[in-house]
C-alpha cells in the first residue's frame, strides 16, 4: 500500500467512525421511564420548590454501583425503583445510571443528574458519600439520599437496611444444616457493616449449634466473580460446608453448587443460580423506603436524618427457604422473624464476647444503633482477626 | 494434608487461565507484536463462549466460539498494526477498552442466565491415589491440554522450521524480509493465533471457572497474562510455571486468610507485578541479556522496502 492510499484509507475510516460515534451518541445509555414530553430547563427545576405543581412529575434519579443485571446488590435497588414506579406512576419519572465508579467520576454523574432536572437523587453505595456531599452543598434545592453512609447535610440524608438481621436468620439455618460444624463467609471490604454481618451470622448459628466455627476470607472488593469463586473454593477446601457472602455476584453460590455444599443468596433471590446448593436468600427490599422518600419529596415533608429499616418495616427478608431445611429449623427462623417484626427479639443482646476474650456487651444489655454502627471486632467463634486491627 | 492437595488443585485451575492466555501472547510477541488488548479480547471471548454455551449447551462449542471471537478481534488489531503501522501500544489499549464496552453491551441479555450443572472430571485410576489424585488428576481436560500445548509449542518454536521463521521475524523482520519470507502475513497469523488462545482463556473463565456472565468478569487477568509473558522471558515452559505461580498467589492468599494468618492481601495481590518488574530490571541491565531474552523487534513497526 502506498503512503497516499494509506492516507486516504485512514481519512475515510476516521470520518466514518466519527459519523457512527455521532449517531450512537444520540442513543443514551440511561433509560427513561416515561418519555419526557418537553425537556424542563435545568435551572428552572433546580430553583423550583420541592412541593412542585401537580402537572410536572417529580424527577428521580438513581446512581448504581454495578450493572442492573448483577443479580445481587444493584438488582435489588432496581427492583425497588420499579416498585416505586408501580406505586406512584404518573406523579414521578425515574432514571438510573449504572456502573458508576466510587471515585471523582461519581461527582460528575451527580452533577449531571442535577442538571437534568432531578430533584430527588439516590446514591446506592458507601463510596458515593463525599461526591454527594459536594454536589449537595452546591444544590440546596435538590434532595440527596445516600445508602449505607454516615455523613448528612440539610439536603442529604442517609438510609440503610439491617442486613445483619438477614445474616442472623441465615446463620440459624447454617448452624442446623452444617455437618462439619465449620461454616464460612466470603467477605467484601472490612467495614463495620460487613463485620456486623459476619458476627450476626455466627450468633445465629450458635443459637442452634454452639459448637460451630466460622472462617472468613476477604476479597477486598464488592464485586469480582473470579476472586469470589477462589475465595469460596478456599473456604470449602478448608472444611466449611455452608457459605454466606457479602459480595455482589452469584459466584459463591455457584462454587458451592459445584462442590456439593450449601450457600445463601445475598441481596436478591439467587435460587436459580444454584438450585441444589441454595438454602435461602437474604434479600434487600428497597421498594418501601423509596416510596416513602418519594412521598416525602412530593408532600414537601422531606427532612434530613438517618433511616435504618429491617425486617420490621419490610426492608429485609429471608426468602425461598429450600425444602432441604427441616421443618423445625424453619420454625425457628419464623420465630426469629416474628420476634424482629414486633420488636420482642433483639439479636445483639449481651453477654457478647469478642474472639480475643474481651467482653463487648454486658449481660442483659441490648446494643443501640450507635454500638451496632461501629462494630470492629469478631465475636467468639469466628477465626482470625479483622484486617487492619492489630 | 488434604487441604494442601486441594490448594494445589485450585492453583492448577487458577493458573490454567493465565497459562493459555500467556502462551497465546507469547506467540504474538515472538513475532514482534505487542497486543495490549488481551483483556478486551478475553472479555469478548468470555461473553461469546458463555452465550454459545447457553444456546447450545456444549462446552467445546463455547471454547470454539471464544477462540473465533479472539481471532477476529486480533485480526482487526493485526491489520491496523501491521499494514497501517499504527502504534502497537495505543492500538492494543484501544482494543482493550473496546472489548470491555462491547462485551458489556452484548452481554446485557445474558446476565441473568446460568448454565447447566458443571460436570466433575477425574482421571480413572490416577484420580484415586491418596495425595496426588485430588491434587493433580481431578481437573477439567483443558488443564491437561494446556500442559500438552506448552510442550508442543516448545517443540514448535525451537525444533521446527516454521518456529524458526517465526522467531526470525521477531528478531529481525528486515532480514527475514530480505530472505523472501512474507513477514507481514506471518505476523498476522501469529497475532490471530495469539488472539484465538486468549479467546479460549476467556471462554474458560466464563464457562468453566466462574460459570456466569457479568460485566468485567475477567477482572484483570488479561493484564496479568501480559505481565506473565514478560516475566517468563518469552519461554513457554516459564510461562506455564509463572502462570501457576501467579495463580497460586491468589489461592495462597485466601488459604492463609482462612487459617487466620494476617498477611495483607493487598501485598499478595501486588506480588505478580512486582515480580515482573524485578525480572525486567534484571534482564535490562545487561545489553547482551536483553538480546538473548527479548525478541529484538518487539513493539517496533516494520516497513518493507524502506
Amino acid at each position: 500500500m502506498t503512503t497516499s492510499t494509506r492516507r486516504s484509507v485512514l481519512r475515510t475510516t476516521a470520518w466514518s467512525s466519527l459519523a457512527v460515534a455521532a449517531a450512537l451518541a444520540g442513543c443514551s445509555k440511561k433509560e427513561e421511564a416515561a418519555p419526557a414530553a418537553a425537556s424542563e430547563p435545568a435551572a428552572a427545576s433546580a430553583a423550583a420548590a420541592p412541593a412542585s405543581s401537580a402537572s410536572a412529575p417529580l424527577k428521580i434519579a438513581f446512581a448504581y454501583l454495578g450493572p442492573v443485571g448483577d443479580g445481587g446488590w444493584t438488582f435489588a435497588h432496581d427492583n425497588g425503583r420499579k416498585a416505586l414506579e408501580k406505586e406512584l406512576g404518573s406523579q414521578i419519572q425515574t432514571t438510573f445510571v449504572e456502573s458508576v465508579p466510587e471515585s471523582a467520576d461519581a461527582e460528575r454523574v451527580f452533577r449531571d443528574m442535577v442538571a437534568q432536572g432531578n430533584t430527588l437523587i439516590f446514591g446506592t453505595s458507601f463510596g458515593y458519600m463525599e461526591p454527594m456531599l459536594k454536589v449537595a452543598a452546591d444544590n440546596k434545592a435538590v434532595h440527596f439520599e445516600h445508602a449505607t453512609g454516615y455523613k448528612t447535610a440539610d439536603n442529604m440524608r442517609v438510609y440503610d437496611n439491617r442486613t445483619y438481621e438477614g445474616a442472623y436468620m441465615a446463620g440459624v439455618i447454617a448452624g442446623g444444616m452444617t455437618k462439619t460444624n465449620t461454616i464460612g463467609v466470603v467477605g467484601s471490604i472490612p467495614i463495620p457493616e460487613v463485620i456486623r454481618n459476619i458476627d450476626s451470622y455466627t450468633l445465629g448459628a450458635q443459637s442452634v449449634n454452639p459448637k460451630i466455627k466460622v472462617k472468613v476470607v476477604w476479597v477486598n472488593e464488592w464485586f469480582n466473580p473470579p476472586k469470589e469463586t477462589e475465595g469460596a473454593q478456599s473456604l470449602i477446601d478448608g472444611g466449611a460446608d455452608v457459605l454466606l457472602q457479602n459480595t455482589d455476584s452469584s459466584a459463591v453460590l455457584q462454587t458451592a453448587e459445584k462442590n456439593g455444599k450449601y450457600a445463601f443468596g445475598w441481596d436478591s433471590d439467587m435460587t436459580a443460580y444454584g438450585p441444589k446448593a441454595h438454602l435461602a436468600s437474604s434479600v434487600n427490599i428497597w421498594g418501601p423506603y423509596y416510596i416513602k422518600a418519594a412521598k416525602d419529596a412530593l408532600a414537601g415533608t422531606w427532612t434530613t436524618g438517618h433511616t435504618w429499616w429491617g425486617v420490621k418495616e419490610g426492608a429485609i427478608d429471608l426468602v425461598s427457604i429450600s425444602d432441604k431445611v427441616p421443618a423445625d429449623l424453619k420454625a425457628k427462623v419464623d420465630k426469629v422473624k416474628a420476634g424482629l417484626k414486633d420488636g420482642s427479639f433483639a439479636i445483639w443482646k449481651g453477654p457478647i464476647k469478642s474472639n480475643d476474650g474481651k467482653e463487648q456487651l454486658k449481660d442483659g444489655v441490648t446494643a443501640d444503633d450507635a454500638f451496632l454502627g461501629g462494630i470492629k471486632f469478631f465475636v467468639k467463634g469466628v477465626e482470625g482477626q479483622v484486617p487492619g486491627n492489630k | 494434608m488434604d487441604t494442601y492437595a486441594l490448594l494445589l488443585a485450585a492453583t492448577l485451575n487458577a493458573g490454567t487461565v493465565l497459562a493459555i492466555a500467556g502462551l497465546g501472547l507469547l506467540i504474538n510477541e515472538r513475532s514482534g507484536i505487542v497486543n495490549l488488548g488481551a483483556e478486551g479480547m478475553m472479555l469478548v471471548a468470555a461473553i461469546a463462549g458463555f452465550a454459545t454455551a447457553v444456546q447450545t449447551g456444549s462446552d467445546w462449542l463455547a471454547f470454539g466460539a471464544g477462540a473465533l471471537a479472539g481471532a477476529v478481534m486480533a485480526g482487526a488489531f493485526g491489520v491496523l498494526v501491521i499494514w497501517l503501522n499504527t502504534n502497537q501500544y495505543a492500538t492494543g489499549l484501544a482494543l482493550s477498552l473496546f472489548g470491555s464496552g462491547f462485551s458489556a453491551f452484548v452481554g446485557i441479555k445474558y446476565t441473568q442466565e446460568h448454565l447447566a450443572a458443571r460436570p466433575h472430571f477425574a482421571v480413572p485410576v490416577l484420580g484415586d491415589i491418596p495425595f496426588i489424585g485430588p491434587a493433580l488428576f481431578r481437573q477439567h481436560p483443558m488443564v491437561y491440554l494446556t500442559v500438552l500445548f506448552m510442550v508442543g509449542l516448545t517443540w514448535f518454536l525451537y525444533r521446527s522450521r516454521a518456529g524458526l521463521v517465526l522467531r526470525a521475524v521477531g528478531e529481525s523482520p528486515e532480514s527475514a524480509h530480505a530472505l523472501g519470507y512474507p513477514v507481514r502475513r506471518i505476523r498476522l497469523v501469529a497475532v490471530m493465533v495469539g488472539g484465538a488462545l486468549c479467546g479460549v482463556a476467556g471462554a474458560y473463565i466464563s464457562v468453566v471457572y466462574t460459570p456466569l456472565w457479568v460485566e468485567g468478569m475477567v477482572a484483570g487477568k488479561g493484564w496479568i497474562a501480559l505481565a506473565l509473558t514478560t516475566f517468563a522471558t518469552w519461554r513457554p515452559s516459564r510461562v506455564l510455571l509463572g502462570a501457576y505461580l501467579f495463580g497460586g498467589v491468589t489461592m495462597l492468599q485466601f488459604h492463609l486468610q482462612g487459617e487466620g494468618v494476617a498477611i495483607s492481601s493487598q501485598l499478595l495481590t501486588m506480588l505478580p507485578y512486582l515480580a515482573t518488574i524485578a525480572v525486567l530490571v534484571l534482564i535490562s541491565r545487561n545489553p547482551v541479556w536483553i538480546r538473548t531474552n527479548m525478541p529484538a523487534s518487539l513493539g517496533k513497526p516494520f516497513f518493507p522496502g524502506s
